[in-house]
């Protein structure tokens, strides 16, 4: 069975670098040693696995590598992270890098309480905004899953389909049409 | 011994015929071999030959079938007046239109045998051997009832023309049940053709209740129409007396069809237009076409006034009666019916599809070539049949020299 | 959760329709004299195809005959396509009560699901190109309304502004109008409610596609042109193993990937999880989930196919 799944799982690793360009890169590989691994997640439904670590560009993690201590939090333009800047479109109206990103401890995120989230559960974060979209997504509707449907299934964080930091769908190429039966001769 | 006799004696008429007879056997032939080499070129590549694809699954040879589905029916209009109400002139005749009923059944199972994706698995429909889906497939009715109109219809002609070969009339007690039963068969195989349609619920146009009246006066109105062109050329070749009021009488029956056929035809069109759901889509495929599709409509528009004018020749009594009215009027009510019910009723009930796509279709000159063989073998049958019949008829054709075969009885 | 494999269940009776299935311990006359002459026909003509052509339906064939037939069935796959084919006859697990649902407030149109669907079910493609999903793009002003739909839209980038997609494929109705109108029962309802097609039986009348109100199923009008290196061989009698030319064919849930645990291959290539799949009679499928709290809607509702294909919007 597993050459049957491995084709639309390749495809699928395609494709989840849409809307994430750092996502590409990390698909697959990790970046640093360490990079948090992937955990078994029991779930009163099942089973779970989670798909892949968070999509971080190479040699991004950990973030402490070059954050030590508190920065400026008043600030609202970067000296680097320059693309990531760039792209910024997550209702950057009222949003800005520090009220997901943790200021004293860059490695992990933070909720509004203030609680700390590692990474690999930024979900928890996504649903306190978006809580209806993160009960589907716990519920395995919104989004998706590949694996069995009455046994173990592979689910994915919202960052892997979604970029955080410009999350909106860009859109995407779509395969040919079909032939019209006109086309169709011998 | 007698039954070689019979066939050798029949092969003989067969062989035997003036220029006329030859020139017509000869276009049948072509005709045929043209067929031969369409189907083999559709037997190698697949019925990809044609035009049909998933959007119009049904078409040209689905639509014949339909028509001469029809045509078998028909004979009826001389089996009722004949053997029910035991009308002279028609009883005559009688058999000859069971003949015709015989080789348009022919053509309808040759045409679904050549629309079909597997042929070699023809077995599969039979009881016993295959797993035929009674009750629920119409599918599997019509096979079943035009098979027992055809044995109906064989068995009957059989039996009267050899007797008739031997001298002696034929078996009432044979011969009056199986025609009798054939009356409802032959209002039997056209039902279960329509209600194959009427059943789909997924084509709107045709799951309507009027399809089956409809299909019973249009193959009332158009069916006799060769019979009776027939009957006018057997007299001048052969001699057969063939009285005037029988085909008259038969035209006067088509002619009632014909108003019942047109009247349905407007009941239909009240409904589509009137109400104007979606489902009038079809019907506008059909009569004005959609936007740059309008393969079908000038042959609506031709059917129709082939009807019309069909009907008009036909209900005068002074044009019925005229030979030229009358031969006018059966090519027409011909072609018109040809249309309405081949490809006006398939192409439309398909056009557009059940997600919206208009697919034209037009057959390809290999479709046309099959037809064209199909009817050439219906034809053919219905050829040797007649040529075998009628001096069987006239007492010319009999097992011995100088035995009287009791002339005009026999049917 | 059992791989498809070799195991021969033989495949149980079709539920809802009346096809009495030969009880191989109790031999009528029919049977005994098909017997009889089936292991004479056998023993002389089993070489060529001559024992296809005097084969019984699926539901009369006993264990043995249906294992030989797949055994020949893969025998020749494997030599055509050369690679190891499999053909697995594995039933439908009690229980069970396939569903699918179709998020129509999130398909973008991308089609990826028709082609991974090729993929995995083998299926021609050019002369004649099948795909089993067919995929409608439509004006969101107009709403669901086939008349306007549009299957052939290209554009650069999918959704485009001012416009839904709804993809159609065959909904494994409870009511199939294609399992009604089919002379031969060549295509019927299996228990776990996929509608399956023998494609050595079908006669190819093409009465099914006529009848069925979502255009879902497909004719072989030529032979099927399948590349053997795309060929996927892992395979089951009744869903992707090679077709021959002259049969219907259609969406069977993938039945070779369900009947194992696996969900179908267009709801796992699906980039924005518009595709769920599961079995209704478990409360924690995400299709119970679907059928429980979101708008859910079927098509062509009032034509009474009752499908397992249900359009919903998520938001």
């Amino acid at each position: 069975m597993i050459t049957t799944r491995t084709h639309p799982a390749a495809a699928l690793l395609a494709v989840l670098a849409l809307g994430a360009p750092a996502a590409a890169a990390a698909s697959g590989s990790g970046p640093a040693e360490q990079a948090p691994e992937p955990r078994q997640v029991k779930d009163p439904e099942g089973d779970l696995i989670q798909a892949k670590p968070p999509p971080f560009s190479d040699g991004i993690f950990p973030c402490s590598q070059c954050h030590q201590g508190k920065g400026d939090p008043t600030r609202r333009t970067l000296g680097f992270h320059d693309e990531i800047q760039e792209q910024f479109d997550h209702d950057s109206q009222n949003r800005w890098c520090l009220d997901c990103h943790d200021n004293a401890r860059r490695d992990v995120l933070h909720l509004s309480s203030g609680a700390e989230v590692p990474f690999t559960e930024s979900y928890r974060l996504c649903g306190q905004c978006h809580g209806d979209k993160y009960r589907d997504w716990r519920a395995g509707v919104h989004g998706k899953r590949i694996g069995h449907w009455d046994g173990q299934k592979t689910y994915f964080l919202c960052v892997n389909c979604h970029n955080p930091h410009s999350p909106r769908f860009k859109g995407i190429a779509p395969e040919p049409r079909p032939r019209r039966p006109e086309e169709m001769k011998r | 011994m007698k039954f070689v006799h019979f066939l050798k004696g029949s092969g003989r008429l067969v062989t035997q015929g003036g220029r006329a007879y030859w020139l017509w056997m000869g276009a049948l032939l072509v005709a045929i071999a043209i067929g031969a080499a369409g189907y083999t070129r559709q037997a190698q590549v697949g019925l990809i030959a044609t035009n049909m694809r998933d959007q119009v699954t049904w078409a040209f040879y689905i639509g014949n079938f339909t028509f001469l589905v029809g045509v078998a029916a028909a004979a009826v209009l001389l089996v009722i007046p004949a053997y029910v109400y035991q009308w002279k002139p028609i009883k005559e005749v009688v058999i000859l239109g069971e003949l015709l009923a015989i080789s348009a059944i022919t053509m309808c199972l040759l045409f679904v045998l050549v629309d079909m994706g597997r042929p070699d698995r023809f077995l599969h429909i039979l009881p016993l051997i295959g797993a035929p889906n009674w009750p629920r497939s119409l599918l599997a009715w019509d096979a079943l009832v035009l098979n027992i109109y055809l044995a109906v219809n064989a068995v009957v002609v059989i039996h009267i023309l050899y007797r008739g070969f031997n001298g002696k009339s034929y078996d009432k007690r044979v011969v009056v049940p199986l025609v009798l039963f054939s009356i409802p068969m032959a209002v039997g195989i056209h039902t279960v053709t329509a209600f194959l349609y009427n059943g789909m619920a997924a084509r709107p146009y045709w799951n309507a209740s009027i399809l089956a009246p409809r299909f019973l006066a249009s193959a009332f109105c158009s069916g006799p129409a060769v019979l009776l062109i027939l009957f006018q050329v057997l007299r001048k070749a052969t001699g057969l007396d063939i009285k005037d009021e029988a085909i008259w009488k038969v035209a006067e029956l088509m002619s009632y069809a014909m108003f019942f056929n047109l009247f349905l035809l407007g009941a239909e069109l009240f409904k589509e237009y009137y109400s104007a759901t979606e489902h009038l889509l079809y019907t506008r495929y059909y009569w004005s076409g959609i936007g740059t599709h309008r393969a079908l409509v000038p042959y609506a528009w031709l059917s129709l006034a082939c009807s019309l004018a069909a009907f008009v020749l036909f209900l005068l009594p002074r044009t019925r009666r005229s030979w030229l009215g009358l031969n006018a009027g059966c090519i027409l009510i011909w072609a018109g019916v040809y249309i309405e019910k081949g490809m006006g009723l398939v192409i439309p009930g398909m056009t557009p599809d059940t997600l919206g796509e208009i697919f034209e279709y037009t057959p390809t000159a290999n479709e046309w070539m099959v037809a064209v063989g199909v009817f050439g073998i219906g034809f053919l049958v219905f050829t040797v049949l007649v040529k075998v019949a009628v001096p069987i008829m006239s007492g010319a054709f009999h097992s011995r020299a100088g035995g009287t075969a009791p002339a005009g009885e026999v049917g | 959760m059992t791989p498809p494999g070799r195991s021969l269940p033989v495949l149980p009776q079709a539920s809802g329709e009346d096809v009495p299935a030969a009880d191989p311990s109790r031999p009528g006359r029919r049977q005994f004299l098909r017997t009889a002459l089936g292991g004479c026909a056998v023993a002389s003509l089993s070489a060529c195809g001559i024992e296809d052509f005097f084969r019984k339906h699926l539901h009369e064939l006993s264990k043995d005959e249906l294992a030989r037939i797949v055994a020949r069935i893969e025998k020749k796959a494997s030599q055509k396509y050369g690679k190891n084919v499999t053909v697995s006859t594995a039933a439908a697990r009690p229980g069970v009560q396939f569903a699918y649902g179709l998020d129509l407030s999130r398909c973008v149109g991308c089609r990826r699901c028709v082609y991974a669907c090729v993929k995995e079910n083998n299926q021609s493609r050019q002369n004649p190109q099948i795909h089993w999903i067919k995929v409608l793009e439509m004006e969101k002003a107009r709403g669901v309304d086939v008349a306007h739909a549009d299957a052939y839209y290209e554009a650069e980038k999918v959704p485009r502004p001012g416009h839904f997609y709804m993809p159609v494929q065959c909904h494994q109705c409870r009511n199939p109008p294609c399992v009604k109108v089919c002379p031969v029962k060549a295509t019927w309802k299996e228990p776990d409610g996929i509608v399956v097609v023998d494609y050595d039986w079908c006669i190819g009348c093409r009465c099914c596609m006529a009848a069925c109100p979502y255009g879902a199923r497909r004719f072989n009008w030529a032979e099927p042109d399948l590349p053997a290196s795309e060929m996927n061989p892992v395979t089951h009698y009744l869903g992707n193993r090679p077709r021959p030319r002259g049969v219907v064919e259609k969406c069977t849930f993938c039945i070779q990937r369900t009947r194992a645990g696996l969900y179908p291959a267009c709801v796992e290539i699906c980039p924005v999880g518009a595709r769920k799949f599961g079995n209704l009679l478990d409360p924690g499928s995400e299709i119970r989930y679907v059928m429980e709290r979101k708008r859910v809607f079927v098509f062509k509702e009032e034509l009474n196919t009752e499908p397992r294909f249900y359009y919903f919007y998520a938001t």
